[in-house]
């Protein structure tokens, strides 16, 4: 008896529910959840800021219809990110989801994205699996195989040939390990020892004494941006570099907001990645300003790139099905789309839905203005997702 | 191997001086007070502010870091600290806990969410080489500074007046007021100083750490670690725990990386399970 | 607190009466107990908020079964938390899709690691509880990020299916069914512990709690006490971590961390130990506060929560317990039930 009541009341409600969606017929409402506080906080500033700025300059009316940005906190937390994205489809009705700070917030939310048949952009998180989790998951990021990659080809064409690689002790750095040993290795080089360092740790110096007993030509890092500083000060201080020693990782080690304050310890820095704020084109000439006046003078990161595409993504949908708001239709016009990104050009792989993009090789230098910048000399072009391209 | 040991004894350092603080007002006061690492924060802000955007020396930074938390310190523990010594310590948990958020946000608001991180001057950064131990110049230079005050605090507080009306004030506050110590004056000179102790150690772990707005949470773990392993009511105990663990991290890290991050939290639980009361406790807080 | 030591001098039969008279539901009770199901209809679109809240009340008062009548203060009891969500996760994943059976083993992993654990916390004050507790938390989470391929590691546990409740009500998008699982055994589980707290186990506890060695001159098991208590705890948060996995169908490294074992001690505190309304209470309390501010200032909110403590503890004279003890009167008067048996 009452189990059925409970039932038909939750039909009720559900019916309710629905039955309100007709309404707010020309606004395009777009879900931001991303961590404002935390330890990942800086993170979802970046995003915010870059959805900020590409707003600003593009108006907030799109074939028709007033887009509508509504930004939620989800302290980092996978089970607040999938309430809220809950709340968001069902109380306030968004037309999108965007934001994703970290790979288990996205992977949290996933199956929502997937049931409410809405489009999901991931702008920041970047493990391979995000995109496998939904039909409805549009990513413009980056993926960590895509940038590791590009670092581990460049190491074994320039005279490494001993390699050591130490990461985080988790998912992220795991997966960083193995793509380079995986590419290194099929490039001729050899992965002597594989360090992981426990991530809740702020000292390095008895790996990077493990690092140096080993005498390897070069050292392949990832650790979380946070540690990054941290890591480069020790790679120096401890003699890695005057043993002849050479410090590679990816871009996401030493980010744009962090690296210019790490000081001349980072010059030399090899890395790979898909945005430097130094990338020489005239619209991230006109990107990077543009965005220090919405953030209080930050420069911006790839998060911060990586939420002003994925609103170009979301605009240029809607622009293409006409201002039809329907969640399929927009995920399809998005499929195969490409544009000129900061970063230079991108584009959705019409099969994955993940970002294909050009990978930069940088070094650290000191630019005219003063300050530390991630200097591109070599270029990858549109790289894929190596782990998704190696399933077909 | 001896290289090592230094390290271990380094990164205890390092670990000692972000919680000599919290040792002064929980061990001493006996006063929990988890917005210690506000205060180890500010201390951190101040000293990168200062290098970064006035050019100001790191080892001048060093003492200003000391007196605005100090200063802070006084001034909350007359304002609001104060109220509270009489509370259970669930209140003052609630208490401090709501003072870190309120710090944090603050932070926040003023310095944004981003990590703030300095450049040591030349002559406190590199290593020699001494018996074949690599010598980390900035961590030789913490040991040392770590020692020192270890040795003042400890002498201080056995040997001094002051440090034996703190002592009666803290064992029994009405008896203490009643033998003509004016007990309210010794508390927020005490606490004052143990915030800024607090300071000093943000400012010191600046250069490893960094510093950003979670800092008060990220690493109050640590603080809580050592101040208990060490017992409540001396600066050695944390001293030794301190080492103990430093020692013990970065050994098990070297020799058997595989369980490295299970070293620190095994060595406090065991630890506590021979001692409850901590190395150098002598009996039960209250 | 000598409740137990005077009626046990008093007959056997008026000491069962006091019992049964602590057991009988007060109107405050039967009013809060509204509470949920007019939530339901006056926020019909807020009900993952909801669950969430009946969730974070159902750990709330797994700690305070420690804190509130053991006297165990715990800075770790994420870790059971965790066991549970990961338990039940993992099996939802692996096919045993089950609702209650799967929050039942999860109940039964937590204890089981409560127990074992339970045998460190006997020993040393409150501090070293704490640290101690700490401890094994911090172990269990690093142990789940080592353990990737059976907890998915950093990424998350994703791909959990959780069947539907009875068989019949499947786990909707509006959160309807979650949301009547969540707060059905969060009820029941309730009714379970009010009824272990006015029994003679309950007295016994907060007996050691007021003066454990006076319990055990009168011969009491103290440690037996403390250790079941423990269990039970542990068990209580594995099934809200559970209920957590199940409803979110997702599991992650964050059920385990210090930040949920803090928050879930700083729930309690808002709510008032030991009349074991006070999680739930504190649950509301808390959750609503957060949504609010952070609707208001996502970026700024903890300020505004960070005041709001302050003031709550400085605003009572007799400390935050103190405030609570005229609303835990109203919820239950087996708080002295000696003392009101003796004199009725």
């Amino acid at each position: 008896m009452r189990k059925s009541l409970v039932r038909a009341l939750g039909a009720l409600a559900a019916t309710m529910l629905l039955s309100t969606t007709a309404h707010a017929e020309d606004t395009f409402k777009i879900g931001l959840i991303v961590p404002l506080t935390g330890p990942f906080a800086s993170i979802g500033r970046q995003v915010e800021n870059g959805v900020k700025l590409f707003m600003q300059q593009h108006g907030d009316t799109v074939a028709g219809h007033k887009v509508q940005v509504i930004i939620q906190d989800d302290t980092g937390t996978p089970d607040v990110s999938k309430r809220i994205a809950q709340e968001m489809l069902v109380k306030d009705k968004v037309d999108a989801l965007a934001g994703f700070g970290l790979t288990p917030l996205a992977l949290a939310s996933a199956p929502l994205a997937t049931q409410a048949k809405k489009p999901m952009v991931v702008m920041a998180a970047a493990t391979a699996i995000i995109t496998e989790q939904s039909p409805y998951i549009v990513r413009t990021s980056f993926t960590l195989p895509q940038v590791t990659l590009g670092i581990a080809q460049w190491a074994a064409k320039n005279g490494v040939k001993k390699a050591v690689t130490l990461v985080s002790d988790y998912g992220p750095g795991h997966d960083a390990a193995k793509t380079f040993k995986e590419v290194f290795s099929a490039n001729g080089g050899e992965v002597v020892e594989e360090l992981a360092v426990p991530l809740a740790n702020p000292d390095f110096a008895p790996f990077m004494q493990r690092v140096l007993a080993n005498k390897p030509d070069a050292l392949f890092a990832f650790v979380p941006t946070g540690l990054g500083s941290a890591f480069m000060k020790q790679y120096v201080d401890r003699g890695l570099a005057q043993a002849g020693i050479k410090l590679i990782a990816t871009g996401d080690v030493l980010d744009d907001e962090n690296l210019n304050q790490t000081g001349d310890v980072a010059l030399g820095l090899i890395t790979s990645h898909h945005y430097s704020a130094a990338h020489d084109s005239a619209m991230n000439k006109d990107f990077v300003p543009a965005f220090k006046k919405v953030s209080g003078g930050i420069r911006p990161t790839f998060m911060g790139v990586g939420g002003y595409d994925g609103m170009h993504a979301l605009y240029a949908a809607l622009e293409k099905t006409g201002g039809d708001k329907d969640g399929t239709k927009l995920v399809e016009a998005m499929k195969g789309m490409s544009w000129e990104s900061p970063r230079g050009m991108i584009s959705i792989d019409p099969d994955t839905r993940d970002v294909i993009q050009d990978v930069y090789i940088r070094e650290v230098k000191r630019l005219a203005d003063g300050e530390l910048y991630n200097v591109e000399f070599d270029r990858i072009p549109e790289v894929k997702d190596p782990v998704k391209a190696a399933k077909k | 191997m001896l290289t090592v040991l230094f390290d271990g004894v380094a990164y205890g350092m390092l670990l000692f001086i972000l919680s000599c603080g919290l040792s002064v007002t929980l061990g001493m006061m006996n006063f929990v007070n988890l917005a210690h690492g506000a205060f180890a924060m500010i201390g951190g802000y101040a000293t990168a502010q200062l290098m970064n955007e006035a050019g100001v020396p790191f080892l001048a930074c060093l003492p200003v870091a000391f007196l605005i938390a100090a200063v802070l310190g006084l001034v909350l523990e007359r304002t609001l600290y104060v109220r509270l010594y009489r509370k259970s310590h669930l209140d003052q948990v609630l208490f401090s806990i709501g003072l870190a958020f309120v710090a944090m946000s603050t932070m926040d608001y003023f310095f944004g969410a981003q990590q703030r991180l300095i450049t040591l001057p030349d002559f406190l950064r590199g290593q020699f080489e001494v018996f074949g131990a690599r010598i980390g110049v900035y961590r030789l230079f913490l040991i040392i500074l770590c020692g020192l005050i270890t040795i003042a605090l400890q002498l201080f507080v056995s040997r001094t007046r002051i440090g034996s009306q703190l002592r009666a004030a803290v064992d029994d506050a009405r008896v203490a007021g009643g033998l003509g110590i004016n007990v309210s004056r010794i508390f927020a000179g005490t606490f004052a100083f143990g915030s800024g102790l607090a300071g000093l150690g943000g400012a010191l772990g600046l250069d490893l750490l960094g510093v950003d707005p979670v800092f008060p949470i990220k690493y109050m773990i640590y603080f809580l670690i050592v101040v208990t392993v060490g017992g409540t009511r001396s600066m050695v105990g944390p001293f030794i725990a301190a080492l103990i663990i430093g020692v013990a991290d970065v050994a098990g890290k070297y020799y058997v990386p595989q369980v490295g991050a299970f070293v620190i939290y095994t060595v406090m639980v065991v630890i506590l399970m021979i001692r409850p009361e901590g190395l150098m406790g002598r009996r039960a807080t209250r | 607190m000598s409740a137990v030591s005077e009626t046990g001098l008093a007959s056997r039969a008026a000491a069962h009466a006091s019992l049964v008279a602590a057991r009988r539901l007060r109107p405050a009770e039967i009013a809060f107990w509204l509470m949920p199901i007019a939530g339901y209809f006056l926020f019909p679109d807020r009900l993952a908020l909801l669950s969430e809240i009946a969730i974070l009340g159902l750990f709330a008062l797994s700690l305070d079964i420690l804190l509130g009548f053991a006297g165990i203060v715990s800075l770790g009891h994420a870790a059971f938390f965790g066991l549970g969500a990961y338990t039940a996760g993992i099996l939802g994943k692996y096919g045993w899709t089950e609702p209650l059976s799967g929050l039942a083993i999860a109940a039964l992993v937590a204890g089981a690691v409560g127990f074992i654990t339970s045998f460190l916390v006997l020993r040393g004050n409150d501090l070293t509880r704490l640290m101690v507790t700490l401890g094994v938390s911090l172990m269990l989470a690093e142990a789940a990020n080592r353990l990737g391929w059976l907890t998915g590691g950093a990424d998350g546990l994703t791909g959990v299916m959780i069947g539907p409740v009875f068989g019949v009500f499947e786990f909707d998008i509006f959160g309807v069914t979650a949301y009547w699982y969540a707060v059905g055994v969060l009820f029941v589980l309730f009714c379970l512990a009010r009824y272990l707290a006015s029994s003679v186990f309950g007295l016994t506890l907060r007996g050691i709690k007021g003066n454990s060695l006076r319990m055990a001159a009168i011969g009491a098991p103290v440690n037996l006490n403390l250790v079941t208590a423990y269990t039970i705890g542990a068990a209580y948060a594995g099934v809200a971590g559970g209920l957590l996995a199940q409803t979110t169908q997702f599991a992650s490294l964050d059920v385990l961390e210090f930040q949920r074992s803090a928050e879930v001690l700083l729930v309690l505190l808002i709510g008032g130990s030991g009349y074991l309304y006070g999680g739930l209470i504190g649950a509301v309390l808390f959750k609503l506060m957060h949504d609010l501010l952070s609707d208001l200032t996502p970026q700024y909110w903890q300020f505004w929560l960070g005041i709001l403590l302050v003031v709550l503890v400085l605003s009572s004279r007799e400390g935050v317990r103190g405030l609570y003890l005229r609303v835990a009167a109203r919820f239950a008067r087996s708080r002295h039930p000696g003392r009101k048996g003796g004199a009725a």
